[in-house]
């Protein structure tokens, strides 16, 4: 934690309490992305905990129609972070199931649907936390490349997150940011949707590819880990040579490490 | 229609690998979607005239009985009559009794989304009837024995190119033997030969956008005028539609009116919007001299109230469809019956069965961008969430799925245990693909690796890495 905390970020002189909902695919993917969040609140003076009691927002069951293992996850996720003043999640998909859908999970449970109610008015995804909670003003990174921005379904349409990123983005000096045509159209992840229908979820991904690739930029950066590990394993599977970070890495200038779906090189990554 | 929705997998495909209809589905993009948002940053207003729009439906499906009454008694008062169909079958004898009874040959269509769910043209041709499609791109499909693939474009999958051919087989007939290879040609060409028909026809069998209860009047949208000319020239007209097409006055159609083509081709109004209120009366120019409704529930009752009640506020713009990525690159014919794209995929499972669409809800990445658009703000992905909700419920969802789910479920439930195996099964992947970053083939992967490279995890998960570094840092 760093010594600066602004005003925003404390609630008479103590830092804020944010508990990190890392998401499963960060957890087990790419830790990476975790540590990059966790830099970020740090940087701006909250005081970050990870919940030990915390496994997945349980969108695989809700997706699927499994509505009562959703509930029991919810419920885990719901008392694991009651005690914090903020959960904070890498993640618009999984931020946007626990305010949009864990309330409507316990429409005939009241008891625990305030409680859905009133974790859901303190989650957020860390790009809009950042820029519309904690009025982030600098980040204090540079770096020289061109960058475009896929915007996540979940995060755009249940959340709003658009120009938040964006912004943030702007704050690092150095990094041109490219607009790709249709950054607002699905990837093809869709969760289990890619490997239940992969011909489909093939034709989204190709056009989102050639998309990224129409801009000429060298990193195509996004919010949504699902999204980002579909459209990488498609860039490679092309044999194209776009790399793809999750948003929090670069704006925590730790992209110091391979992109993701790429090894370490001799020559070193990026 | 009969359904080929459980062909799903199959007929995406065929979808995916026709060039014709890849280069034919470029204008949905190029047009629809790009013309809609032209036209709604056009009206500032738009969302306001939305949120209208949307309580005038809503308002129409709370007190839905009393103003199919109010409806009934109007259209009786103009002397025309309305039949009450249940479902599509009694809806086609109703209809085909009416054709006998006037002793029609010959019968002209306009688009009818519902003349489509009642299989009418089947059902007439089995009569003895001779229907004619007079809506350009039905005429089109008709001509090529296909279903419609779009509920405001039906022959939006075919090219100008197929179009030119199918015109050059079956209208040599006519003495059209050239071939056609510009658009205006080929519409004049279809006007030609359309217009015998209309003239010749005894019955004309029209849609209805909307049905209006203070004045008993049916109304319908075309931009061809084929609307007009099939409910005014023909001895009989006849009104196919579904009962949630109510609306209790003008006032309440014209502002429908302005979000249906906003919506639906991005136009400000279509360029036809024909009122037809009744038979012919003594001092009209022109007219049939019988009008009669035929209103189909086919399942829509059963929705009022249930978890698809709002699918009922739906005016059949088109607007999910148009921006559906899925719909965008399979077409209309992959989901196998009348309706397509997400509207379809929400009904199509009530009115044949969850059992033969089980595809069509799935087939979604809940992307939520038919819901952005929706000029009725229907909640399709909820939708389409609780028909797989229904399908888990009723066992049949995969066993496959169903088992991974529950050996996953079973893990995530248990925060300690996930952690440590899924730890141990990341961290051994992670050192199988430390060389290249990612697998192209894997064990039990295969949907995921069939069309794209899996990345490799980094390392050692998130979670183990968090405690072992704050049991580190503990004193």
């Amino acid at each position: 934690m760093t010594s600066e905390a602004t005003a925003s970020s404390t609630t008479e002189g103590h830092p804020l309490r944010v508990g990190l909902f890392v998401t499963c695919l960060v957890d087990l993917m790419r830790p990476n992305v975790g540590f990059s969040t966790v830099k970020l609140l740090e940087d701006a003076g909250c005081r970050v905990e990870v919940p030990e009691l915390q496994t997945c927002c349980g969108q695989p069951a809700y997706n699927s129609g499994d509505f009562s293992d959703t509930q029991h996850i919810a419920r885990q996720v719901i008392t694991a972070f009651e005690g914090y003043d903020y959960l904070v999640a890498p993640s618009g998909s999984c931020v946007g199931m626990i305010k949009e859908h864990y309330p409507r999970l316990f429409s005939t449970d009241a008891g625990w649907r305030n409680r859905a109610e009133r974790l859901a008015g303190r989650s957020y995804e860390i790009a809009s936390f950042l820029h519309d909670v904690l009025a982030v003003e600098s980040l204090g990174a540079s770096h020289e490349a061109s960058v475009t921005y896929h915007d996540s379904c979940s995060g755009l349409r249940e959340l709003g997150i658009h120009d938040q990123p964006r912004a943030l983005l702007g704050k690092i000096s150095g990094l041109e940011l490219r607009e790709m045509t249709d950054s607002n159209v699905c990837c093809g992840f869709g969760g289990t949707f890619c490997v239940k229908y992969p011909k489909i979820s093939e034709h989204l991904v190709s056009e989102k590819v050639a998309n990224i690739a129409g801009t000429g930029a060298e990193l195509l950066l996004g919010g949504d880990l699902g999204c980002l590990l579909n459209i990488a394993g498609r860039i490679k599977r092309e044999g194209r040579d776009t790399k793809v970070f999750h948003v929090v890495e670069m704006l925590a200038g730790m992209i110091d490490v391979p992109a993701i779906g790429e090894a370490e090189t001799p020559d070193g990554p990026v | 229609m009969k359904s080929t929705a459980a062909k799903f997998k199959k007929s995406v495909r065929v979808s995916l690998g026709d060039p014709d209809l890849q280069r034919a589905m470029g204008f949905i993009k190029s047009g629809f979607v790009k013309n809609r948002r032209a036209a709604v940053e056009r009206l500032p207003e738009f969302d306001e005239l939305r949120r209208l729009a949307r309580g005038i439906k809503e308002h129409t499906l709370q007190n839905l009985d009393f103003y199919l009454e109010a409806y009934e008694e109007r259209v009786q008062a103009s002397g025309g009559h309305v039949h009450w169909a249940s479902t599509p079958e009694q809806a086609c004898e109703i209809v085909v009794d009416i054709c006998r009874r006037a002793g029609a040959k010959r019968v002209t269509k306009g688009k009818s989304m519902v003349g489509e769910e009642m299989g009418i043209n089947d059902a007439l041709e089995q009569a003895g009837l001779e229907p004619i499609e007079t809506d350009l791109g039905e005429y089109i499909i008709q001509l090529a024995e296909e279903p419609p693939s779009h509920i405001i474009a039906p022959a939006v999958h075919k090219t100008k190119h197929q179009i030119t051919e199918l015109f050059h087989t079956h209208h040599a007939r006519y003495g059209y033997t050239e071939r056609q290879t510009e658009v205006p040609a080929l519409v004049d060409e279809a006007r030609q030969v359309l217009r015998e028909k209309f003239l010749s026809a005894d019955v004309g069998i029209t849609g209805a956008n909307f049905l209006i209860a203070e004045t008993g009047s049916s109304v319908i949208v075309t931009n061809e005028g084929n609307g007009d000319l099939t409910n005014t020239l023909p001895r009989v007209h006849i009104v196919t539609a579904g009962i949630e097409k109510i609306v209790p006055t003008r006032e309440d159609a014209s502002t429908l009116l302005r979000v249906l083509a906003r919506s639906a081709t991005g136009q400000e109004m279509s360029v036809y919007t024909t009122f037809s209120t009744g038979p012919r009366r003594s001092d009209d120019l022109d007219g049939p001299s019988e009008y009669h409704v035929v209103l189909l529930d086919n399942g829509r009752s059963q929705m009022l109230g249930n978890a698809f009640h709002e699918m009922l506020r739906c005016i059949r713009c088109g607007a999910c469809m148009n921006h559906c990525p899925v719909y965008q690159g399979i077409g209309g014919h992959a989901y196998g019956w009348v309706y397509v794209g997400p509207m379809g995929s929400v009904l199509t499972p009530l009115m044949v069965g969850l059992d033969e669409a089980g595809d069509l809800p799935n087939a979604c990445t809940l992307n939520g961008r038919c819901r952005e658009v929706c000029p009725m703000e229907i909640g399709l992905p909820d939708m389409l969430r609780e028909l797989r909700r229904r399908q888990y419920q009723d066992r049949q969802t995969s066993r496959t799925s169903r088992t991974a789910l529950a050996a996953w479920s079973f893990l995530a439930r248990r925060p300690r245990l996930y952690r440590r195996l899924m730890g141990a099964a990341v961290a051994s992947l992670a050192w199988l693909g430390r060389r290249r970053g990612r697998f192209r083939h894997m064990l039990l992967a295969g949907g995921w690796t069939s069309v794209r490279d899996l990345p490799a995890p980094q390392g050692a998960s998130f979670q183990n890495q968090w405690r072992k570094r704050r049991g580190d840092a503990q004193p």
